[in-house]
């Protein structure tokens, strides 16, 4: 469960947003510059909102009221770039391990098991890259990139996926394919995807709730 | 003969003086070009323009500001002379000298690859559970890496060939504080050219395979 009343002061307006969603997929959906990656920010605790509450399952991660912001690190969410942030100078393995050598994931149990999937390897086959393990992502193709992106966000087991754009540099064909497979990981992880698009056809295809940002104002349906 | 050489006393010198001083410059450049590569504020701009300010001044401004700082009746000096320690004239003093004259080099390159590092790879890091410490040794350092080799071989050649303010403050002592530059202008003014020559054969080659092996060093990147 996702709740989240927030208010984020931008330079030329004020973000509201005042929503609760399950293990649903939420798409934010609007212009460029309406503030939807600023959303997936103060989500993943990239940055501050001005005051409101924000909540994952029974964790408080964000209220200005009790002055708390759990730090980035400590959240437990995946997020997917727009650009994929692949580390250039490691290897599609050692991008996958990175975040399990972390302390907070080494600890295994803490975080639970929020998926099916737990070992790396395996997540890397199942998302059909486990032959690449040994490339570097610049020698990868944009559809290579974003499921070694997935399989690395995954794999620490997050309670909440927030997907920036992730069709906005695949062509029309590839782009159909993973808008089917998110639709199925989503129902193999069972934890609320968060995802932002400005295209009115993914939103419809894969929202459970869309959510229209409009200069700062919000609409849910 | 053509070349000769009795004393290596200035080559060793050198090249002491310049490995403290780059391992100085790189502990206290890194931290400092990393701290104000992504941070705004007040005054950040003077701060800058300090850090900066050695690269552009004549090496003999330096020396005199040296002088006053670590001279007999210096600021630092009088507070060190009462602990019994006296820098000046010494070669701790020309390693000072060469600190001073190549931090910048190092400061400005670190911070432009600092900068070059794309923040998205550390907010990645970030939601993956890492602390900053491990972002900066595991993700920011090794994407600088480039630049900052570039500074430390910049600010290696700078801290060997310093003239101007080491003679200043750490004079030209025989066996003391000599170092190569020092060794050469006083051979040519003695009519030694035979140890000009050789000395000066042996800053050029040995800077010729620094720069050429840390360039194909840096090179040999697989990503």
């Amino acid at each position: 469960m996702l709740e989240m009343r927030f208010a984020k002061k931008l330079w030329h307006f004020a973000l509201e947003l005042e929503l609760e969603i399950g293990n649903q997929i939420l798409v934010l959906w609007g212009q460029s510059g309406a503030g939807k990656t600023t959303v997936l920010h103060c989500l993943a605790g990239l940055r501050k909102p001005s005051s409101g509450q924000i909540r994952l399952n029974r964790r408080v991660l964000y209220s200005s009221n009790e002055r708390i912001n759990i730090p980035t690190r400590s959240r437990n969410v995946g997020y997917l770039f727009q650009d994929y942030a692949l580390f250039p100078h490691m290897t599609v393995h050692q991008n996958v391990l990175y975040g399990l050598q972390n302390k907070r994931n080494k600890k295994n149990g803490e975080n639970g098991k929020n998926g099916p999937v737990t070992d790396p390897m395996e997540m890397l086959h199942s998302f059909g890259v486990g032959h690449l393990v040994d490339r570097y992502p610049a020698q990868l193709s944009g559809g290579e990139k974003q499921r070694v992106a997935l399989a690395r966000a995954l794999v620490v087991q997050p309670e909440l996926l927030l997907l920036d754009e992730p069709f906005s540099a695949l062509d029309r064909e590839n782009k159909i394919k993973l808008r089917q497979e998110l639709k199925k990981l989503h129902r193999q992880w069972q934890i609320p995807f968060v995802l932002v698009s400005h295209d009115e056809e993914d939103a419809s295809f894969l929202g459970d709730v869309i959510l229209t940002l409009e200069k700062g104002q919000s609409r849910a349906h | 003969m053509f070349f000769q050489l009795t004393d290596w006393f200035p080559v060793l010198l050198s090249l002491r003086v310049a490995i403290i001083a780059v391992f100085v410059v790189t502990c206290l450049g890194l931290p400092l070009s990393r701290l104000l590569a992504r941070r705004e504020f007040y005054g950040k701009d003077l701060v800058e323009a300090a850090l900066t300010l050695p690269m552009v001044l004549p090496p003999s401004v330096i020396g005199y500001g040296l002088l006053m700082l670590i001279g007999k009746n210096g600021l630092l000096g009088r507070v060190l002379s009462e602990l019994g320690i006296s820098l000046i004239f010494t070669w701790w003093a020309a390693v000072l000298a060469s600190t001073v004259v190549a931090f910048p080099l190092m400061y400005q390159s670190a911070k432009a690859a600092f900068k070059s590092v794309d923040e998205n790879y550390e907010k990645a890091a970030r939601t993956l559970g890492a602390g900053e410490w491990r972002i900066f040794f595991t993700i920011t350092l090794p994407l600088a890496w480039p630049g900052i080799i570039a500074g430390l071989v910049l600010s290696f050649a700078r801290a060997l060939g310093e003239f101007g303010a080491t003679l200043m403050v750490a004079g030209n002592i025989p066996g003391q504080t000599q170092t190569i530059p020092l060794a050469i202008y006083f051979a040519v003014d003695a009519g030694d050219n035979a140890t000009a020559k050789t000395l000066v054969a042996i800053i050029t080659v040995f800077s010729f395979a620094v720069i050429f092996w840390v360039n194909r060093w840096a090179k040999r990147r697989k990503y």
